[in-house]
């Protein structure tokens, strides 16, 4: 646990050390504040909706560019040969690392917070709704950095992590929308309520309603831990080949 | 106690390492020796635990590779070959991030710290980041970080691979200071170096262990044996055919002044300059010159690790 926490320090450090961090809070706010209040002022609803309705496809570009470093930018720079020398088991670098990453996500989502209080002031918004949504970022960004986790463990080259785990991120958000479903006919409508299930944002809208089902639960600590278990693997395996 | 057992390891087809044994036991300096692509780092990377073999095991102080790979690891300092280091951080930081890492109590991360930034002369780059440290200073905090928990077993690759003259002689001094207690294994491709600072020195070529034993025991392996070069003005075809068959011509040319130069590998132990002189005579022909030179370490390692051609 304590050289967990360790890596978990090292790489908070090389996060906030570097302007990775800086950078990626400010466009993260700068985007999600101004497409929330392009149109906030002219609804006059006192509701957080059309901004949790991006925060998915804002994830999909923002967590790939914080997690495509975590193992390739190791590998690249030779820096795990000196990290994999240390006594470590392997799940305790990845979970460091992890953690790390998702500590900055947290952070920025945290930071998001002056919006609520925004729409608090001007009007009496549904609280249940906000948390549930801020309980839907959490999942969600845990289980789309735990994919990019996955994917930049696999290369040494980080623009490649962020294009794959991107690629991945939009096919799990994609696929449970009409825009594939639709497509599913004939006997292929069979699958239609599994790639609904798959489907990350159908989820990500369920617990968004303020409704906290287990099935969404389930889902989301299934996407975290199972790219995390093969990334524990896939690290496993370079060292036999 | 370093304990390599049969250690074999393969990329696909080519193998790295094939069929390594050796020992390395408490205050012993061990060299290891062998041209670029021999498998030193590879056998390195092998104990190390960073990856594992298709055949073999590693133990260090008991404690093997396949069952207990955390425990090994606590058992060595490792310095790799490039000295891969994080740029970002500070040295400071990194030996402290090394620290926690090693399981050093909490209390003692700063004093233990201090020491190896003492030992490795590193007071004035405390504070800067690894990436703005010369080459010199990386492989000080690359030294400081694989000594930081004092371990038994130490395991350098390459370590003054990139330094200057005096840092080499810096390096090469602690190494043998701390071979005092220490098993330590280092990888080198200068022989030079790995006479003047191992009590051993371990030879691999193409993944195989060639030759063994201590400086000594090693050019003891080429006494007896020397280069003769001469030049001789008359019948060297004559010469050659008497020549005893311990004699085997490696050479032959014509000098610009019309005398044949010839070069000789003798395999008789003792001086025979003068059986030389005496054929030469006998055949007619005037020696110009006449040098002889025993096999150095070098000639025996050329020779160790090109299978005999050299």
């Amino acid at each position: 646990m304590r050289r967990m926490l360790a890596i978990y320090g090292k790489e908070l450090k090389l996060y906030f050390d570097s302007p990775i961090a800086y950078i990626f809070i400010v466009v993260f706010l700068a985007a999600t504040s101004w497409l929330f209040f392009r149109t906030f002022f002219l609804v006059k609803v006192s509701t957080m909706r059309s901004f949790f309705a991006i925060i998915p496809w804002i994830c999909l570009f923002f967590i790939p560019a914080v997690s495509m470093r975590l193992w390739a930018e190791e590998r690249k720079t030779g820096t795990n040969e000196l990290l994999m020398s240390l006594p470590l088991q392997e799940w305790e670098v990845v979970l460091g690392k992890y953690f790390a990453a998702l500590t900055v996500y947290i952070i920025t989502i945290a930071l998001t917070a002056p919006l609520a209080v925004v729409v608090g002031v001007l009007g009496a918004p549904d609280w249940g709704v906000i948390v549930g949504s801020y309980l839907g970022c959490l999942l969600l960004g845990a289980a789309v950095l735990a994919i990019g986790t996955f994917v930049s463990s696999l290369t040494t080259n980080q623009i490649v992590a962020f294009i794959i785990s991107v690629l991945a991120v939009a096919a799990l958000i994609i696929v449970g929308q009409p825009l594939v479903t639709l497509f599913l006919q004939g006997p292929l409508a069979v699958l239609v309520p599994y790639a609904e299930w798959l489907g990350m944002a159908n989820h990500f809208a369920s617990i968004a309603r303020g409704v906290i089902d287990s099935r969404d639960l389930v889902y989301y600590l299934l996407l975290a831990v199972l790219p995390l278990y093969l990334t524990v693997k896939s690290i496993q395996a370079s060292k036999v080949d | 106690m370093i304990e390599v057992e049969h250690v074999t390891k393969r990329f696909g087809a080519t193998v790295a390492v094939d069929d390594v044994s050796f020992t390395v036991r408490p205050g012993e300096v061990v060299g290891f020796l062998g041209p670029n692509g021999a498998g030193k780092t590879t056998t390195m990377r092998v104990i190390t635990g960073l990856m594992y073999p298709q055949a073999g095991t590693v133990k260090v102080n008991g404690k093997d590779i396949w069952a207990d790979p955390v425990g090994v690891r606590q058992q060595l300092g490792y310095l790799p070959e490039t000295t891969p280091l994080y740029e970002e951080m500070s040295t400071l930081d990194f030996l402290k991030f090394v620290a926690a890492v090693r399981g050093i109590p909490r209390r003692d991360i700063s004093r233990r710290v201090d020491e190896m930034v003492e030992v490795c002369s590193l007071q004035t780059m405390a504070y800067k980041d690894i990436g703005e440290l010369s080459r010199g200073y990386r492989q000080r905090v690359g030294l400081a970080q694989a000594l930081i928990h004092d371990p038994p077993a130490l395991i350098l690759d390459e370590p003054t691979s990139g330094l200057d003259p005096t840092q080499i002689l810096e390096i090469r001094k602690l190494i043998r200071r701390l071979g005092q207690e220490k098993a330590i294994l280092f990888s080198t491709h200068i022989l030079d170096e790995a006479s003047k600072t191992s009590d051993r020195i371990l030879i691999i070529s193409d993944g195989k262990l060639v030759g063994e034993g201590n400086p000594q025991q090693l050019a003891a392996m080429a006494t007896g044996e020397a280069v003769y070069s001469l030049e001789l003005r008359g019948d060297a075809e004559a010469l050659v055919s008497k020549l005893p068959p311990y004699f085997n011509v490696t050479s032959r040319q014509t000098t610009p002044e019309g005398a044949s130069a010839l070069t000789l590998a003798c395999s008789e132990a003792g001086d025979r300059s003068e059986e030389l002189f005496d054929l030469a005579v006998s055949v007619g022909g005037k020696l110009l010159k006449l040098s002889r030179q025993e096999a150095t370490l070098e000639e025996v390692f050329l020779r160790l690790t090109k299978g005999g051609e050299a």
